[in-house]
């Protein structure tokens, strides 16, 4: 992981002065995860380079990590010694902390007086984001040049590198440089950060002071240098637009307000599908008659909160086949903390649609929402026989996305699924077939039904079909 | 004095009848063992301390009806303690025993009424007022009228105090016990008067006939599974024979619907004659009062089922659930008569019958008839063996302990079948797995160890990676087990070597081994069936499909139908054009195989991991080593390297050095990926290295040496289709100096370019080491691979050092039981054992794979 920052001028071996660190010795420097390296590759009169080198220990950063297993080895072979990551911006205050702080006791003026510095970071990971770069240092007044190579020049099939070269010049103070790369590296990053403390909030906000609350992306900034924790992404964001003077205000509070629609389009197209389908799963249950309920792939135990809340229903079962995700239906619904009435109403309970199961049976209605599509294909008869022929509830209820919906998704690759888990995705031909060959073999009867928004071309965003056994009412 | 005989079966639930200071606790502690007496006292005193509350009654019996139930269900006689004076007392010790069908039995100690008042005034731990001790002595005579009424099946009364003392309690088996007898026995279905077939098949199973009836000259036993009349054509002769060969104690029989139902018309009770009565009806006639009686007594002196051969076999005329099994009750011999319905009728006014096969978990193989099917048909041990003889099928004998079927073909059809006979794909309500058998800590049994278990954890997340990602459960006959590494390398540079693979086996009494190259592909298992027929009648797989290539956790290899079918046409090509299929008499084969290219099943991880790693890698060094150089180049400087404190100086000259030596770890570590990666453009592409044969028809090789199977590899998969890659391998002898560095030799060359190193086996398939398995292989990986697992700058001594702590025990203890778990897989599907019985394996191994060992092992 490499920073070189170079100065261009006239007596520019001063950048030792402004940065504390003698341009004829390279120095090292202890950090908790590693060490720093401080060097000039170039020194003369009209042009310094200075360069910061950390030399990550991979095995530290592993210790204490044993045994992930999905692919197994993230925590061994990764780039996190190598790609350009927050542990940067650690260095960079730790090794240049008093430079980044604008004091320089030996040459003050120097330190306030804007240079003509270009600073070169590499394997920044901007995960093929190609504007990225631009949006966040443009503002700032830096001329941007990346450049990106192909992940492995011995397979072009597989397509460019995630990470760019970034170089950045312009004219500015030595501390608004380093403050900038120090905020703005982290944003780039999305795998991993290594801090998690409210202090963060403090430090984002005093290395970002007078230039975050005016940077246009500031949000993005701000949400994606908290990555992972959205609610110290939100105070921060609370505490830069209080510190914003009343005319900047009402400019800023338009874009702002722009924005949030924007979002809440965004979400138009996502949230209220779920609730939509919900709300009509829920109506259908009700309209059914039915008093018991079993919910197929309960996930984190949405539908099955609605259902605890109709007195219709006197009964219901919440299932799924992952314990994690029982385990988030249970931190929603929390049945320890329920009186007596409404916890008897509940059972959870792990279980597979493709195995057979004694406790799905006795329930007026299987609700199955969102969930076929996630078994694979070749497991379909077995799911079939699972609910329709061992289960056979009066009555089943089961949604499904139509795929041919999924053009209206303007984001969506051609022919990609909605969630990198589902192993399929019907059009309505071939889900009123599916339904019509149950019917057939179990004996049910099936009304099917579009939820969302009705587009003339391609329907509505996602189908379902309510089965009644034959001969029941 | 001769003492007082009470009798009892084995099994049954005993009521001690009698009022209080009778002496009751110390009859029951005096005749059966402390285990088997529930006293109600005892639970009293478990509720709230005091043995003596009358105030937490109601609890204390439903804690103790529960324990009761508990012992019944595993099939222990139990004691119930109490005065059980009142009627509704009572009724709880006769439903008990009705609902878990075992006779109820009653002791009353009805001592005379002085002894009771003196023991009670003699007592100090409690009062009780003379009063009480009356009344109880009233209830108990008042009691002993009723208690046949009430149900108790057997009643002894004593009476004095000498009896109490002087009693000896006799426990009989069953009558449907007849575990002592062995066989062999020739186990006949239902025959409906078809004489002929009968004595034809007889015949055939070599019974000869004499005077005092069939006769087998090696002493086989008949074992007639009821239903012998009506609507045949020789209703008379039938019962003769059968009547005669059990007489003669040739046979043994069990009684079926028609036969309980000629039984009543016998006897003079009302009966429709319907279903061909009337047939046997008018025989009857003919024969005479003699016959019809000795016929009337044959039947009723019928037992409804025998448990035989050590509790292996059963026989029932309509089958038995596991829980009815040795057990005695009205339900229980309606179940062997009639099976279980559920009273509702069918469109062709017959009864829906449920289907308590599927759920069979027994050990026992239950034989049976009743329902008439094409076929014999078998399930979860259990085998219905009435093929519709009289409808114009045949008549099935199955011969035990062989499991043979012998059959004979229907003369003619005696009878038009009211529904057709059932279909063999009519019967496939147990060919689902149940979640029951999975979702719970399992205990496998394995030949090679005894017991695995896999915590509910574990099996937990099976369930869920078996549910979301596994292959159909038909074909996974078996998962490989994971493989440890040799143990940690004593030489400097390396991590692992293969001495330590030697040393290992040596050290454990092996002397021969035999390494195989490590291909770089991935773990890959293959069923192939001859045809799609095979593939159902076998794997009963119903899809259209003949086979499968699926990876070490049981998902399909390939996501696309047409690659897997287009592979597997080759294999079939290259089995058939060898003759494989004929040498080994097989249709079906499991073979254990690597895939490559291994980028194919890796995409993912190539694009997420070491591609980006290897990216951003050289592109950081790169640049480090370029401002190193430069730094270097005007170097007024000199090297200041005695202050090493933090901020302090650091020669640049060894930075570089270091920086270029990270360089060129990661240039291997790229070169190291990179040969496991190929673009697969056609079928041609792929390459498939098999390792081991491993399960045919009937057979699993697991104690052929591996030679055998590289040898039989070549022979019948590998040379003529190129897709299809030997293994090259070498074998070592561990005692012999040159022969381990010629191993040593060979590996450095396997690995000096990247080679993912070579696997070390025992020269058998399975190696123990006095009854102790030993692990089946160990992999010695190359120097080289190793940069992809534990990074690419692993070498540089600073880390080696580190990494060479390493706990290998773990792994191996896994190893050997997912090894364990897949033979028994491979043999119980090679036996014809039941879906739910392979899948318990598999999943075992799945399950096992959920525990957290590092990954880098």
């Amino acid at each position: 992981m490499l920073l070189t920052i170079t100065y261009e001028g006239e007596n520019t071996q001063e950048l030792g002065f402004l940065l504390h660190k003698n341009p004829e010795r390279a120095q090292q420097f202890e950090l908790s995860f590693g060490k720093a390296y401080v060097f000039y590759p170039e020194v003369s009169e009209e042009r310094t380079t200075v360069a910061l080198l950390l030399d990550i220990d991979p095995l530290d950063l592993a210790r204490g990590k044993a045994g992930s297993r999905d692919g197994g080895l993230f925590d061994y072979v990764n780039d996190r010694p190598y790609a350009s990551t927050s542990f940067m911006s650690t260095a960079i205050a730790r090794v240049f902390g008093t430079a980044i702080s604008g004091r320089c006791d030996k040459r003050q003026e120097l330190a306030d007086t804007p240079l003509k510095l270009t600073a070169c970071l590499y394997a920044l990971r901007d995960g093929g984001n190609d504007t990225l770069a631009e949006e966040l240092f443009q503002p700032l007044g830096y001329t941007v040049v990346t450049s990106r190579t192909q992940l492995d020049d011995a397979f072009p099939e597989w397509g460019l590198s995630p990470y760019i070269d970034l170089t950045i010049s312009g004219t500015v103070k030595l501390s608004e440089l380093l403050n900038h790369i120090y905020v703005l590296i982290p944003v780039f990053d999305r795998q991993k950060h290594y801090y998690s403390t409210e202090e963060e909030i403090q430090k984002l906000l005093a290395h970002g002071e007078g230039w975050l609350a005016d940077h246009p992306s500031r949000e993005k900034i701000t949400r994606r240098y908290f990555f992972a924790k959205k609610g110290y992404a939100q105070k921060a964001l609370d505490i830069l637009l209080d510190e914003e003077t009343p005319e900047e205000e009402s400019g800023e509070k338009e874009e702002t307000l722009q924005e949030q629609e924007e979002a809440q389009k965004e979400k138009e197209v996502h949230t209220p599908l779920n609730t939509l389908r919900l709300e009509a799963v829920k109506n259908a249950v009700l309209k059914s008659g039915a008093t018991s309920v079993i919910d197929l792939g309960c996930g984190e135990g949405r539908l099955t909160s609605l259902l605890l809340n109709e007195p219709q229903i006197r009964k219901v079962a919440a299932c799924d086949v992952s314990v994690s995700v029982l385990e988030k239906a249970a931190q929603r619904l929390k049945p320890d903390k329920m009186q007596t009435y409404r916890r008897e109403k509940l059972t959870l309970m792990q279980a597979s649609l493709t195995y057979r199961d004694k406790r799905f049976e006795g329930y007026d209605c299987a609700c199955v929402v969102e969930v076929v599509e996630h078994i694979e294909p070749m497991r379909i008869p077995a799911f079939e026989r699972v609910v329709f022929e061992f289960a056979a509830p009066r009555t089943v209820i089961l949604t499904t996305p139509n795929k041919e919906y999924n053009v209206n998704y303007e984001r969506m690759r051609e022919n990609a699924l909605r969630h990198g888990d589902h192993r399929f995705e019907w059009t309505r031909e071939e889900f009123r077939k599916w339904t019509e060959h149950v019917c057939e073999r179990f004996g049910y009867s099936c009304e099917i039904s579009g939820i969302g928004d009705l587009d003339e071309k391609t329907g509505t965003p996602t189908q379902m079909g309510v089965f009644t056994k034959n001969g029941e009412i | 004095m001769e003492r007082f005989k009470i009798e009892i079966p084995e099994l049954c639930l005993v009521a001690m009848v009698g009022g209080t200071s009778s002496g009751k606790t110390s009859f029951a502690h005096r005749y059966f063992r402390p285990t088997e007496v529930l006293s109600s006292d005892f639970f009293r005193g478990m509720v709230c301390d005091d043995e003596s509350s009358q105030n937490v009654s109601g609890d204390a019996f439903d804690l103790l009806y529960y324990a009761a139930e508990k012992r019944l269900k595993n099939g222990k006689l139990t004691v119930v303690d109490a005065t059980n004076l009142q009627q509704s007392a009572r009724k709880q010790v006769t439903e008990l025993a009705k609902n878990q069908n075992v006779h109820a039995v009653a002791i009353v100690l009805n001592l005379p009424e002085e002894i009771l008042q003196e023991r009670n005034s003699a007592r100090r731990d409690r009062n009780i007022s003379p009063r009480v001790v009356h009344q109880h002595c009233v209830d108990v005579k008042r009691s002993i009228r009723n208690l046949r009424r009430e149900g108790f099946r057997f009643i002894y009364v004593i009476e004095s105090q000498d009896q109490a003392e002087n009693t000896e309690i006799v426990r009989t088996r069953l009558w449907n016990d007849k575990r002592d007898e062995h066989g062999p026995f020739d186990i006949i279905g239902d025959i409906h008067g078809c004489c002929d077939e009968l004595e034809i098949l007889l015949e055939k199973l070599g019974y000869r006939k004499t005077e005092e009836g069939y006769v087998h000259p090696d002493g086989r036993k008949a074992a007639f599974l009821g239903d012998f009349c009506d609507r045949g054509a020789r209703n008379g002769d039938v019962l003769r024979l059968v009547m005669d060969m059990v007489k003669a104690g040739n046979a043994i029989a069990v009684p079926g619907n028609h036969d309980v139902k000629l039984l009543k018309y016998l006897r003079g009770r009302k009966v429709a004659l319907t279903h061909g009565l009337d047939r046997t009806a008018a025989e009857m006639e003919e024969r005479g009062e003699d016959f019809r009686k000795e016929a009337a007594e044959f039947i009723d002196g019928l037992v409804s089922h025998y448990v035989l051969d050590d509790g292996k076999l059963v026989i029932s005329h309509a089958g038995l659930k596991q829980e009815y099994i040795g057990r005695s009750s009205a339900r229980v011999r309606d179940f062997c008569l009639y099976g279980e319905t559920t009273g509702e009728m069918d469109s062709y006014g017959l009864p829906v019958r449920l289907d308590w096969a599927s759920d069979y978990r027994g050990h026992g193989t239950v034989v049976y008839g009743h329902i008439a099917g094409r076929e014999v048909r078998q399930l979860n041990e259990t085998y219905c063996i009435d093929t519709g003889c009289v409808f114009g099928g045949k008549l099935t004998a199955l011969r035990y302990p062989e499991r043979e079927i012998v059959e004979v073909p229907a003369l003619r059809q005696y009878y038009e079948p009211v529904r057709p006979l059932e279909e063999e794909s009519d019967k496939d309500m147990g060919d689902m797995l149940t979640v029951g058998d999975f979702n719970k800590k399992l205990h496998i049994g394995t030949e090679l160890i005894p017991a695995i278990d896999i915590p509910e954890n574990n099996a937990a997340a099976a369930l869920e990676i078996m549910s979301r990602f596994a292959a159909d459960p038909h074909w996974l006959i078996y998962l490989p087990p994971t493989m440890s590494p040799c143990e940690t390398s004593g030489l400097e540079e390396y991590l692992e070597h293969p001495l330590e693979a030697f040393a290992y086996y040596r050290s454990h009494g092996i002397r021969n081994v035999v390494c195989e190259k490590k291909h770089m592909g991935s773990r890959a298992v293959i069923v192939l069936c001859r045809t799609p027929d095979t593939a159902l009648r076998r794997f009963g797989v119903a899809d259209g499909t003949r086979g499968i290539i699926y990876t070490r956790t049981g998902r399909r290899f390939f996501d696309d139908a047409e690659t897997e079918s287009a592979l597997l046409d080759r294999l079939d090509a290259a089995l058939t054009g060898t003759g494989f299929w004929e040498d080994f008499q097989t249709d079906w084969v499991c073979l254990d195989t690597e895939l490559m290219p291994w980028s194919e099943k890796a995409q993912g991880l190539l694009h997420s991991q070491y591609a980006p790693t290897g990216n951003a890698g050289l592109d950081g060094l790169s640049a480090a080593v370029k401002v190193l150089e430069k730094a270097c180049e005007r170097q007024n400087m000199t090297p200041e390297v005695d202050k090493i404190t933090s901020g302090q100086n650091v020669d640049p000259v060894m930075l570089l050095q270091k920086y270029r030596a990270k360089k060129d770890d990661m240039e291997r570590y790229v070169k190291a990926y990179r040969e496991y990666c190929w673009t697969v453009k056609s079928i041609d592409d792929f390459r498939i290295a098999p390792f081991h044969i491993l399960a045919c028809e009937g057979r699993v090789f697991r104690e052929e040496k591996h030679v055998w199977h590289m040898e039989n590899i070549r022979r019948y998969i590998t040379g003529a289709d190129p897709v299809f890659l030997e293994t090259p391998f070498l074998c070592v002898d561990t005692e012999s100096e040159e022969s381990v560095q010629k191993g040593v030799g060979w590996w450095l060359e396997l690995t000096a370019d990247g080679g993912e190193g070579m696997v070390v086996k025992p020269e058998f398939f399975t190696a123990k080491q006095d009854a102790k398995l030993l692990q089946p292989a160990v992999k010695c990986r190359g120097r080289e691979y190793l940069r992809i697992i534990y990074g690419a700058e692993y070498l540089e001594p600073e880390h080696l050092n580190r990494l060479k702590v390493r706990s290998l025990s773990r792994k191996r203890n896994l190893a050997l039981k997912e090894f364990s778990l897949g033979m028994e897989s491979l043999e119980r599907f090679a036996k014809g054992e039941p879906l739910y019985r392979v899948h318990e394996c598999a999943f075992g191994v799945l399950a096992l794979e959920s525990e957290p060992v590092d990954p880098r092992l």
